[in-house]
């Protein structure tokens, strides 16, 4: 592509001075397609071509007798799929378990986290001593490495010895008998609170720096209008901050739905059936059996999923902002 | 002109890049003189497995002087990882592997069968105890790996905890419940059995070890999976029991789930039993307790013994060794095979690792209490048999075992665990292995 570029100009040159001025001319036209080609070829290579080789997987049945050599899987067509969706196998039935129990998760960490964002930014929207150490304080948990965060997280939920269970039993007697936080029902509610303590401080800065850009006229104006600090904060600061919250609440929807490092680092490889959200669940599928073809599948229908809402949430918020 | 070389340069390099990831690679050493290795994680952390096998390894470069590449993979990623070697061929020359993923291993033909050139090599296939060379892989198939460290199962139990109580150690499975109760005080946090009730191989170990001694079978005759037998539903039933109807495990327990828990537990004295493979050995004692503290039975069976059931106190447990087919160095592999697998070293190394010689004139040496050898060598020798050597073996001990854990977790959360949830959750496992064949 880019060779090819180069040629009218060398062809062009009739003698050699004018053939290094034209070549002086052409090349800062050219830079730029060279410094990003780099960049388009690591971006083929690191998200396309997976993306089409996992397409691929999904049509054919890669299980252990054929991963040393792939070409040789037999093709199984919408095999795998029909597997997937079936709701009356097994596997379908704790697919269809899984996405719900994404969907729940999703919602209430989404929600929760943009609530607590918001709330934090509104407070510290205005000047007040300590305003920088609180800010830095709230960001502490986006800043951490994932893995330190969820694995200490993962010690005070621990039955005999974590700290949730010292201070509900010794400290506020709450209850008599330690509870397990990490299995059974108590492990969604564990793992929605580990993801909305991990999530809320990137809805807290996007927020901020969104409310940044926010003249203060518009305030001072509504103020002489007699707006108070509710109609401020629901007119002007919600209003002004739409095109962020679009993006960030699309971010935080996907992030969470495809969530795999929480799950994960808590529950390790298999999670307890009540937190078993989708990407582990198909992690855990395709490594369990060594059918790779089957998690490609479900990979692929989770996928269109996120396609097609996020294609539905950018022409609805698009459309309504229209409207407005 | 400079411009477009370097346009074309840079092309090139990128195009080359990417080729060279999605074309198959060799095996890590192309040079003749050295081999890469894979070991396990087998003493208490990853750096004293270098230190115990940095002598040997030496030892074997002088003898033919080929360097070995030592690499030691903690087990959450060896299999994994050997799956990812599978996939690209870009593996070691010769890698440990869990002696019950022999047979699913095999399947994926990434392995070098050793057909009777290659056992000649290494010394021929009468040196292994026999037990121990069923492991290496499917039935009537030349194995691809061979037996390298020896393990089974055995129940420890704790000498003061026993004197103490007036208890004996049991003979029979209602003799091991009634001791547990009986040493069992939760007001004291102290237990009669430990269990690592969040491990899926521990799971699936004792279902397969129960499931036998009342009479079932994980797989029928032809092969296909066939989890809710009678005798396999029992078996569950009996390892579930211990954390549900009997209460004579810590709850808690069911989270355990990465090894040293349980055996740190019965070291603690929190628990005055526990269940292990041999090479609890290494963790009791780097928890502060003294080979002379514990005793070693075999396993117990039930009394009378269920219809059909086997006296099976153990699977024939055990590290392997295998070559990677495309190695470079076959010959070089197959030398090392042999030395790691000779008398010297197996002698060497059955300490550190505390692990029972897989070869025939071998001598257990990884304890210096004479009952506790040969209370585990009698149990390999006679009652251990190998787990399932099915290409699904796999894919059987991950599905049973995460429902062995699921219905631990129930327990210990309080939910009794009936007989119809165990064959319900056994179904579930059955169906996605058929479905997913």
């Amino acid at each position: 592509m880019t060779l090819e570029a180069t040629r009218p100009a060398s062809a062009a040159a009739g003698s050699p001075a004018p053939r290094r001025r034209s070549r002086r001319r052409l090349s800062p036209r050219l830079t730029p397609y060279l410094l990003v080609l780099p960049a388009v070829l690591l971006e083929l290579l690191i998200h396309i071509v997976p993306m089409l080789v996992g397409i691929w997987m999904s049509f054919v049945q890669l299980t252990q007798f054929y991963i040393r050599d792939w070409t040789t899987a037999p093709w199984a067509g919408f095999g795998n799929y029909r597997i997937a969706l079936n709701a009356d196998s097994p596997i379908g039935r704790d697919l269809l378990h899984s996405f719900t129990i994404t969907i729940a998760y999703t919602v209430i960490v989404v929600a929760v986290a943009w609530s607590l964002g918001l709330s934090a930014a509104l407070v510290l929207q205005s000047r007040f001593r300590g305003r920088g150490l609180l800010r830095t304080m709230f960001l502490v948990p986006y800043s951490l490495p994932i893995y330190a965060g969820v694995i200490t997280w993962s010690f005070m939920f621990q039955r005999d010895n974590g700290l949730i269970n010292h201070v509900i039993i010794d400290n506020l007697h709450l209850s008599d008998s330690p509870s397990f936080w990490l299995l059974g029902n108590k492990a969604f509610v564990s793992m929605a609170i580990v993801a909305i303590w991990r999530s809320w401080p990137f809805a807290f800065l996007m927020l901020t720096a969104g409310m940044q850009s926010i003249p203060t006229e518009l305030y001072d104006a509504s103020a002489v209008d007699g707006a108070g600090v509710w109609k401020q904060a629901r007119y002007i600061t919600l209003g002004m901050l739409r095109p962020v919250n679009v993006v960030l609440v699309l971010m935080l929807f996907l992030w969470t739905f495809n969530d795999f490092n929480t799950p994960f680092v808590l529950f390790g490889p298999t999670a307890p059936k009540q937190a078993d959200i989708i990407s582990i669940h198909i992690y855990s599928n395709s490594f369990v059996n060594w059918n790779f073809g089957l998690g490609a599948a479900m990979s692929v229908l989770l996928l269109m999923f996120l396609l097609v809402v996020t294609g539905l949430w950018l022409l609805l918020t698009r459309r309504r902002s229209h409207h407005a | 002109m400079k411009l477009r070389l370097a346009t074309a340069g840079l092309a090139i390099m990128m195009l080359s890049a990417t080729a060279a990831c999605g074309g198959g690679g060799s095996s890590a050493s192309s040079d003749a003189k050295t081999l890469t290795y894979w070991a396990s994680n087998q003493s208490p952390s990853l750096a004293e497995d270098k230190t115990n096998l940095a002598p040997v390894l030496k030892k074997f470069e002088a003898q033919t002087g080929v360097k070995v590449d030592l690499q030691v993979i903690g087990w959450p990623d060896l299999y994994s990882k050997i799956l990812a070697a599978t996939t690209s061929g870009k593996g070691p020359d010769v890698l440990n592997i869990g002696n019950t993923w022999a047979p699913s291993l095999q399947a994926t033909g990434a392995f070098l069968p050793f057909g009777s050139s290659e056992f000649t090599a290494i010394g021929g296939k009468d040196k292994f105890v026999d037990a121990a060379l069923k492991t290496g892989g499917a039935e009537g198939k030349d194995p691809t790996s061979v037996p390298y460290l020896g393990l089974v199962y055995g129940l420890y139990y704790n000498k003061r905890m026993f004197a103490d109580a007036g208890l004996k150690p049991p003979t029979t499975w209602q003799e091991l419940v009634d001791a547990a109760k009986k040493l069992t005080d939760p007001a004291k946090g102290v237990y009669g059995m430990a269990m690592e009730g969040g491990s899926y191989t521990e799971s699936v170990h004792f279902a397969f070890i129960f499931g036998m001694q009342n009479g079932g079978e994980p797989f029928d005759g032809a092969g296909k999976p066939d989890f809710t037998n009678p005798g396999m539903v029992a078996g569950v039933k009996q390892y579930v029991d211990l954390m549900g109807e009997h209460k004579v495990v810590n709850p808690s327990a069911a989270q355990y789930k990465n090894g040293p828990e349980a055996p740190g537990d019965f070291a603690k004295g929190k628990a005055a039993m526990l269940m292990s493979q041999n090479n609890a050995d290494n963790t009791l004692q780097a928890d502060g307790m003294k080979s002379s503290e514990y005793g070693v039975v075999a396993i117990p069976m039930p009394d009378p013994m269920p219809s059909g059931g086997q006296t099976v106190a153990s699977f024939v447990a055990g590290i392997n060794l295998s070559i990677f087919k495309n190695t470079k160095n076959k010959s070089a592999a197959l030398k090392f095979v042999k030395f790691m697998t000779s008398q010297q070293t197996q002698q060497t190394l059955d300490k550190p690792f505390t692990a029972l010689p897989v070869i025939k004139n071998g001598t257990v040496n990884f304890t210096d209490s004479a009952t506790e050898a040969k209370a585990f060598q009698t149990i390999l020798n006679t009652q251990a048999v190998p787990l399932p050597l099915l290409p699904a073996e796999a894919a059987y001990e991950t599905n049973v075992g995460n429902a062995v854990n699921t219905l631990i977790a129930q327990a210990a959360t309080g939910k009794s665990v009936s007989d119809a949830d165990i064959k319900a959750a056994l179904q579930e496992a059955q169906d996605k292995m058929a479905s997913a064949g």
